[in-house]
């Protein structure tokens, strides 16, 4: 017969979160500044430096936000994936925050490309919105993420929540790849295809001239809003997140007092 | 020490119709909601005949595919109801094992409700004679929507918001196979040559196909405790 | 009761580890809030622990986390010399559980569902058939046994259950407040089948809150705690229920 000494809460070993640095840390604010001069210099770029298009006048320079815009949400998205997947196999939130971060930093530019395409479409197509796969594909996304969160946010334990959350983002990028196979498979598609054939129905088409700075526009969107923003703002909503962690734990702590 | 995949499987399946047969629980909730969806589609449409037929394979599936996702809920409710499910878990089999056993219950159900409504479909809107393809996009179809639907099914049976999360976690994944299913049946239904539609009927496989996949390999994940 | 009496072609895949059930510091939290604390536990092999405990005080999760139903964020868990949950399909064919949930199907009549359960634990033929009518008349439900389960009253739900349990020969039986909601009689039928359980060398973990019984039945007594063991004794050294209720009162105030 023994009884055991009381346990004070220092015995204790906590899901503690990682040590986490309070100020922002000197690369992101870096990073950050570069990301801003880079919208910028691409805005400069699109609506200065390209030449008109001859065919589409004025409206087609969206096409330089457009399309960097669903290839930076398209990456975040994969981080999604990538961010489940690692949290799977190691069981390290860090990975979940990754993955949480890809859902809204993706969501967020996706809008971005749905809000430019409409804006090229009530001119070139003569309608903000038509039910064609590849706005179906946008469409459908954007729902699919949006239903991941409200699965998150519908579960209460956090281990439970990080789990279902890595299997619905695998099945999501699952989703988003056939749907985009599909459309390839079965082209009836109205919406331009800038590289590669476009679809015999595609209305609005136009060639990027080189000669014109339209290529150089596109690159320096395309590195910026599909490489910058997405890096910057996931960096930020993870830093982000890792604060709400640490503090969540503290406001358990207190509470254990 | 494992019991054999197949028998596993064999005994959640031959555990669910047993159970159903008993019961008739979800076949009935299935029927009369997708005998309900047909008649509310019939009025809200206002369908002539051409409109009919080419509106008539998206009302069927979208009826279809609400009926399984009713008889998901059900099915995976009640294994959490008296903790079974923890039963299973604690059983010496593999985690896909319950998976693909839950599986052929949920599937069957929603072919079942399918192949009545079909039938039903075609005296109330006056459809062409059924064809074998027919079946074959119904097979596929529901196998789909029973593979993504049993792998959701059981992570919602696990949330606080339940029955309610199911359809708006399961429909956006769910439109591909709703999308290949409803253009192969349109075309099935319209007597065009099969050249038309094969093509999406071949979409519909490799969606099932992917799905299922996936499904069973990350099962084990939303059934860890 | 011969039938009941473990078979001799089981062969049990239980490493002959010197505590069967052993817990080494074991740490689990809900949502940052930790239910148990550095948790220590050895359970030998043919032993029968009583675990007192007050309501939310883990008792529950530390039954399923010895079932491979939960994972620890700390410290480590065997089971027969296997690591749980890594190692867990290793000794889930000599888990037996009995949950304060049923973990029966209502639709299914007695008989079906321990069918079902044969069919998971792989036993077949004449042999699984002779053992289900067996527990059935030991359990005293021979004669409702192609009753669905939802006309059942909660004590002959709670018997089936048992029999549940024990239908694939477990050397080891979790039970989770196996007597809540069981009558005079019901109880009286489970204190003799667990004493048989435990005559017939099988290990057992029975959380509950019943002092009175854990004074008698079993053959250790442990209490938690504020998330661990604060108390642990062998039967012999319990004069009486009052005396055990005395302690329990001191390691929870």
């Amino acid at each position: 017969m023994n009884i055991a000494p009381n346990l004070s809460l220092s015995d204790v070993a906590l899901e503690q979160p990682e040590r986490v640095r309070i100020g922002v840390p000197r690369l992101l604010v870096a990073l950050s500044a570069l990301t801003l001069i880079g919208i910028g210099f691409g805005l400069y770029m699109a609506l200065g430096f390209a030449k008109t298009d001859a065919n589409q006048g004025e409206v087609q320079r969206i096409f330089y936000l457009h399309m960097p815009a669903f290839i930076g949400a398209f990456v975040a998205f994969a981080c999604t994936t990538f961010g489940g997947f690692m949290y799977l196999r190691t069981r390290q939130t860090k990975w979940d925050s990754l993955a949480l971060a890809g859902v809204e930093v993706g969501l967020a530019l996706a809008a971005v490309n749905l809000v430019t395409g409409m804006i090229w479409a009530r001119p070139i197509w003569n309608t903000w919105w038509t039910w064609d796969p590849r706005l179906t594909l946008e469409a459908i996304m954007m729902l699919t993420y949006a239903a991941y969160l409200v699965l998150r946010a519908s579960i209460g334990n956090a281990q439970t929540r990080r789990r279902f959350a890595a299997v619905y983002g695998m099945l999501a990028i699952i989703l988003v790849i056939m749907v985009i196979l599909i459309s390839r498979v079965k082209p009836d598609t109205i919406h331009p295809t800038v590289f590669g054939p476009s679809s015999q129905q595609a209305r609005g088409t136009f060639e990027l001239d080189a000669s014109a700075g339209m290529s150089a526009a596109l690159g320096v969107n395309m590195l910026v809003w599909a490489v910058l923003v997405p890096i910057t703002l996931i960096w930020h909503r993870i830093r982000l997140n890792n604060l709400i962690e640490r503090l969540n734990w503290l406001k358990a702590r207190l509470a254990e007092r | 020490m494992q019991t054999p995949f197949l028998r596993a499987v064999y005994g959640i399946a031959l555990k669910d119709l047993q159970a159903e047969l008993r019961s008739r629980e979800l076949l009935s909730l299935m029927l009369i909601f997708a005998l309900l969806s047909l008649l509310i589609f019939s009025f809200a449409l206002e369908l002539d005949r051409i409109a009919r037929e080419e509106s008539i394979s998206g009302v069927l599936w979208v009826t279809v595919a609400f009926a399984s996702i009713i008889g998901l809920n059900r099915s995976l409710t009640l294994e959490r109801e008296q903790g079974s499910l923890d039963a299973m878990l604690i059983a010496p089999i593999q985690r896909a094992a319950i998976f693909v056993g839950k599986l052929v219950g949920n599937f069957l159900f929603a072919l079942i409700v399918g192949a009545l409504l079909i039938p039903i479909a075609a005296l109330l809107y006056n459809l062409p004679a059924l064809s074998l393809w027919l079946i074959g996009a119904l097979v596929l179809g529901t196998l789909g929507l029973s593979s993504v639907g049993t792998l959701l099914a059981t992570m919602t049976a696990q949330t606080r918001t339940r029955e309610s999360l199911l359809p708006i976690v399961m429909l956006p994944l769910a439109l591909p196979i709703v999308l290949t299913a409803v253009r192969a049946t349109t075309g099935i239904l319209s007597g065009q040559p099969s050249g038309d539609w094969l093509a999406w009927l071949q979409l519909l496989a490799f969606v099932d196909a992917v799905y299922f996949a996936a499904c069973f390999v990350m099962f084990e994940f939303v059934v860890e405790a | 009761m011969a039938t009941l009496a473990p078979s001799q072609t089981a062969q049990p895949a239980l490493k002959p580890a010197a505590p069967l059930i052993a817990l080494e510091g074991v740490t689990k939290t809900f949502d940052l809030l930790p239910v148990l604390r550095n948790l220590t536990l050895h359970i030998g092999r043919g032993d029968f622990w009583a675990l007192l405990g007050a309501n939310g005080s883990g008792k529950s999760t530390l039954l399923r986390l010895i079932a491979g139903l939960g994972q620890a964020e700390g410290g480590t868990i065997r089971v027969g010399g296997w690591q749980l949950p890594r190692e867990a399909a290793r000794v889930r064919a000599q888990l037996g559980l009995v949950s304060h949930k049923l973990l029966l199907y209502e639709n299914l009549t007695a008989r079906e569902n321990l069918r079902f359960f044969s069919r998971l634990y792989n036993l077949r033929g004449g042999a699984a058939e002779a053992r289900i009518e067996a527990l059935l008349a030991r359990v005293g439900l021979a004669r409702r046994a192609d009753d669905p389960v939802r006309t059942f009253s909660r004590g002959m739900a709670q018997r089936l259950s048992i029999a549940r349990a024990l239908l694939h020969n477990p050397a080891i039986l979790l039970l989770d407040e196996p007597y809540s909601g069981l009558d005079q009689a019901a109880a009286a039928l489970l204190d003799a089948l667990l004493g048989e359980a435990h005559a017939e060398g099988r290990t057992i973990l029975m959380v509950t809150h019943e002092i009175e019984r854990a004074a008698r039945l079993p053959s250790h007594v442990a209490i938690l705690a504020r998330g661990a063991i604060a108390f642990v004794c062998p039967r012999e050294a319990i004069p009486d229920a009052a005396w055990l209720a005395a302690r329990y009162a001191e390691v929870t105030s």
